[in-house]
C-alpha cells in the first residue's frame, strides 16, 4: 500500500520534471524567435560590409567596427531626426495628457448637459481607423497650411478618443465620497483634478504615456505623408532615407536602425510593468 | 416671505447649476475642440468626399454614385487589393490567435523568468516597424540573406524568393506580421488567464478531469469573451494595415502586396485622385463597421448570458 503510493508519487514527480523541461524548452525557442532578428541586427551592424552575409553566420564579429556607429550619423542627419522625434514625442504625449484627463474628469464627474451624448461620440470614433478618414484630414490641413508642420502633426495626434475613454474609465473607479470631502473643505473643481484626480491615477497616467510615446515615437505613415522638407523629418523617416539610399550597405542601416531602436528599448525596460499592466487592463489599442 | 426666500434660493440653485456646468465645459472643451476639428469632422467630410471628384484643384464635383460605379466595375486593382486584404487577414490572424493563447498558458504556469520572457515576447510589439521590417527583409534576402543560406545548407536547392516572389511576398509579410503582433495579444490573454477562478480548477480536478478537459471545460469557456474581443481587434488591425507593404515591398511584386488601405493611400497621394480614395475608403469603412457590430451584439449577448 504504502509503496504503490510512493511510486505514485515518483511518477508523478518523473511527469512533472519531464513538463517543465518541454515548457522550458517550447518558452526559450519561442524567446530566441523573437530574439534572433535584433541579435543579428546588432550582429551585423558591427561588421563589415563583405561579412554581414557570410555563412555560417558569426554572431560575434573578430574586429567590431564601432566605427559604423560613427559613420552613420554623418551620413544622413540622423540626429535632426531624433529631436524632431522627441519634439513630436514630448508635444503629443504631454497635450494628451493634459486634456484626456481634464476632459475625462467632467465625463466621470461632473454633470452637465449633453454629456453623454458628447462621450458616445468618441467612443464611436474609436472604432473607425485612421486610414478611412486619411485622406479628407490631409486635404483639411492643406486648407490651414498645416502640412509639412511639426504644428499640424501635434494637432492631429494630440487629441484622442482613446485617451479621454481611458482615463475617464480609472476616473470613474475612483469614490465620489472623496471629492466631496475635497469641495466641503473648499476646493475648486480644477483644485481636485490637480490635487485628487492626477495623483490617484498613476497607473492610468502610466499608460497612456506609453502609449502616446511608443505610438508617436514609432509612427511612419503620419510623418510619410505630411512631412517633406528634410530638416523637418522624423527619425523613423531618416531610417527609412537610409534604408532607400544606402540599400546596399546592409552594416549601416542596422548600425542606424540599432540606434532607432534604443530610446523605445530603455523606456520598456524601465516600464514594462507598466506596459504590460496598461494592454491587460485596457485592452484597447490607439 | 418665505415663499420669496424660496424663489431666491431656487434662483441661486439655477445659477450655481449653471456656473457648475460652465466649469464642466471648461474642462471638455480643450479636448473636445480639437478632437472636433482634427477627428471628427474629416470623418463625418470622407462621407461626402466619396460622392465628389476632386484633385484639390478649385472646388469639388458633386459627381453622385460615379467614384463606386467606377469602383466596382472599372478598377481590377480594387478586387485585387481588396483580395489581398482577405488572404492577408485569413494569415494573420488564425495564426496570431492560437500561438498567442499558446503562449499565454505556457506563461501562466508556475515560472521561473515570468517577466524576462513576457518582455521578451512583448518587444517586438514596441519596436518601430521600420527598423523590425528592414531587419526581416535582410533575414529574407532571396540571394544572400541568412534564412536562405541555412535552407540551402540543409539541401533545399530552390529556397522561396520571398519578399521578391509573387506567391511568397504576402505570406513573408504575414510572417514579419505575426512575429511582431502575437507578443501583444497574448499579454491580453494572460490577464484573462490570470483572471479565473481558481475554485473551478479544483473542483474540475475533483471531478477527475485532466489537462485537456480542464482547458476544454473551464479555462476555454472561460476566456471565449477575450477571445473574441481579440478576434475583432485583430480582424480590424489588419483590415486597416499597409504600412509594413509600404515599407517593404511597396505592394509589389506585381499587385502582390497591394490592399485596400494602400490603394486608397495611392488613389489620393499618388494619383490625386481625393473624391475616389475617399469611395474606396468607404469600403474599407464598411468592413471595419460591421465587425464592430457583431461585436457590440456579441459583447451584450455575453453580458446578458453573465
Amino acid at each position: 500500500m504504502e509503496k504503490t503510493e510512493m511510486q505514485k508519487k515518483q511518477k508523478l514527480t518523473i511527469s512533472y520534471c519531464i513538463s517543465r523541461v518541454i515548457l522550458y524548452v517550447l518558452l526559450i525557442f519561442m524567446a530566441a524567435i523573437m530574439l534572433v532578428p535584433f541579435a543579428w541586427m546588432i550582429s551585423a551592424s558591427l561588421k563589415v560590409e563583405k561579412d554581414v552575409f557570410s555563412f555560417p553566420i558569426v554572431w560575434i564579429p573578430k574586429n567590431p567596427q564601432w566605427s559604423n556607429y560613427v559613420t552613420i550619423w554623418k551620413k544622413i542627419p540622423l540626429l535632426i531626426g531624433f529631436l524632431n522625434s522627441a519634439k513630436l514625442t514630448i508635444f503629443t504625449t504631454v497635450l494628451q495628457l493634459l486634456t484626456s484627463s481634464f476632459a475625462a474628469y467632467a465625463f466621470a464627474k461632473l454633470r452637465f448637459r449633453g454629456r453623454d451624448t458628447i462621450f458616445m461620440a468618441y467612443v464611436m470614433t474609436i472604432a473607425i481607423p485612421w486610414q478611412v478618414y486619411m485622406v479628407p484630414q490631409y486635404i483639411m490641413m492643406t486648407q490651414f497650411k498645416l502640412t509639412d508642420s511639426h504644428l499640424g502633426i501635434i494637432l492631429m495626434h494630440a487629441f484622442t478618443a482613446f485617451g479621454v475613454f481611458m482615463m475617464r474609465q480609472f476616473f470613474m473607479g475612483i469614490p465620489n465620497e472623496l471629492l466631496e470631502a475635497a469641495r466641503i473643505d473648499g476646493l475648486s473643481e480644477y483644485g481636485i483634478w490637480a490635487k485628487i484626480m492626477l495623483p490617484l491615477s498613476k497607473p492610468a497616467i502610466a499608460t497612456l504615456c506609453i502609449t502616446s510615446f511608443t505610438f508617436e515615437w514609432n509612427d511612419f505613415m503620419g510623418p510619410n505623408i505630411y512631412l517633406s522638407t528634410t530638416a523637418k523629418k522624423t527619425l523613423q523617416l531618416m531610417l527609412r532615407m537610409y534604408n532607400t539610399q544606402y540599400s546596399s550597405n546592409y552594416a549601416l542601416i542596422m548600425a542606424a536602425a540599432t540606434v532607432a531602436l534604443i530610446p523605445v528599448l530603455v523606456m520598456f525596460a524601465c516600464l514594462q510593468k507598466y506596459f504590460v499592466e496598461g494592454v491587460a487592463s485596457s485592452g484597447i489599442k490607439g | 416671505m418665505a415663499r420669496t426666500d424660496e424663489t431666491k434660493s431656487l434662483k441661486h440653485n439655477h445659477k450655481l447649476a449653471r456656473h457648475n456646468e460652465l466649469i464642466a465645459y471648461s474642462f471638455i472643451l480643450p479636448n473636445l475642440i480639437g478632437f472636433f476639428i482634427f477627428t471628427f469632422v474629416p470623418i463625418v467630410f470622407s462621407l461626402l468626399l466619396s460622392f465628389c471628384k476632386w484633385n484639390l484643384n478649385g472646388l469639388p464635383d458633386f459627381i453622385g454614385l460615379k467614384n463606386f460605379v467606377k469602383m466596382f466595375t472599372k478598377d481590377p486593382s480594387f478586387y485585387i487589393s481588396l483580395k489581398n486584404t482577405f488572404l492577408f487577414t485569413l494569415g494573420v490572424v488564425p495564426f496570431t490567435l492560437v500561438l498567442a493563447l499558446a503562449l499565454a498558458i505556457l506563461m501562466n504556469q508556475k515560472l521561473k523568468g515570468r517577466t524576462f520572457f513576457r518582455s521578451v515576447l512583448f518587444f517586438p510589439y514596441v519596436a518601430s516597424l521600420v527598423a523590425v521590417a528592414v531587419v526581416w527583409m535582410a533575414l529574407f534576402n532571396p540571394d544572400k540573406g541568412p534564412v536562405n543560406s541555412i535552407l540551402m545548407a540543409i539541401g533545399i536547392k530552390n529556397p522561396p524568393r520571398w519578399a521578391a516572389s509573387q506567391t511568397w511576398a504576402l505570406p513573408t509579410i504575414i510572417g514579419l506580421t505575426i512575429w511582431k503582433g502575437t507578443g501583444y495579444y497574448m499579454v491580453v490573454y494572460l490577464a484573462a488567464l490570470q483572471g479565473i477562478n481558481h475554485d473551478l480548477y479544483e473542483a474540475a480536478e475533483l471531478d477527475g478531469a485532466g489537462g485537456w478537459q480542464k482547458f476544454l471545460n473551464v479555462t476555454w469557456p472561460s476566456i471565449t469573451p477575450t477571445t473574441f474581443f481579440i478576434l475583432m481587434m485583430l480582424l480590424v488591425s489588419t483590415f486597416k494595415s499597409y504600412d509594413t507593404m509600404y515599407i517593404t515591398t511597396q505592394g509589389g511584386p506585381g499587385e502582390a502586396t497591394k490592399v485596400l488601405a494602400y490603394h486608397i493611400y495611392n488613389q489620393a497621394f499618388v494619383n490625386n485622385d481625393f473624391g475616389y480614395a475617399s469611395a474606396v475608403a468607404m469600403v474599407l469603412f464598411a468592413i471595419v463597421a460591421v465587425i464592430t457590430v457583431i461585436q457590440f451584439k456579441t459583447e451584450k449577448k455575453f453580458t446578458d448570458y453573465l
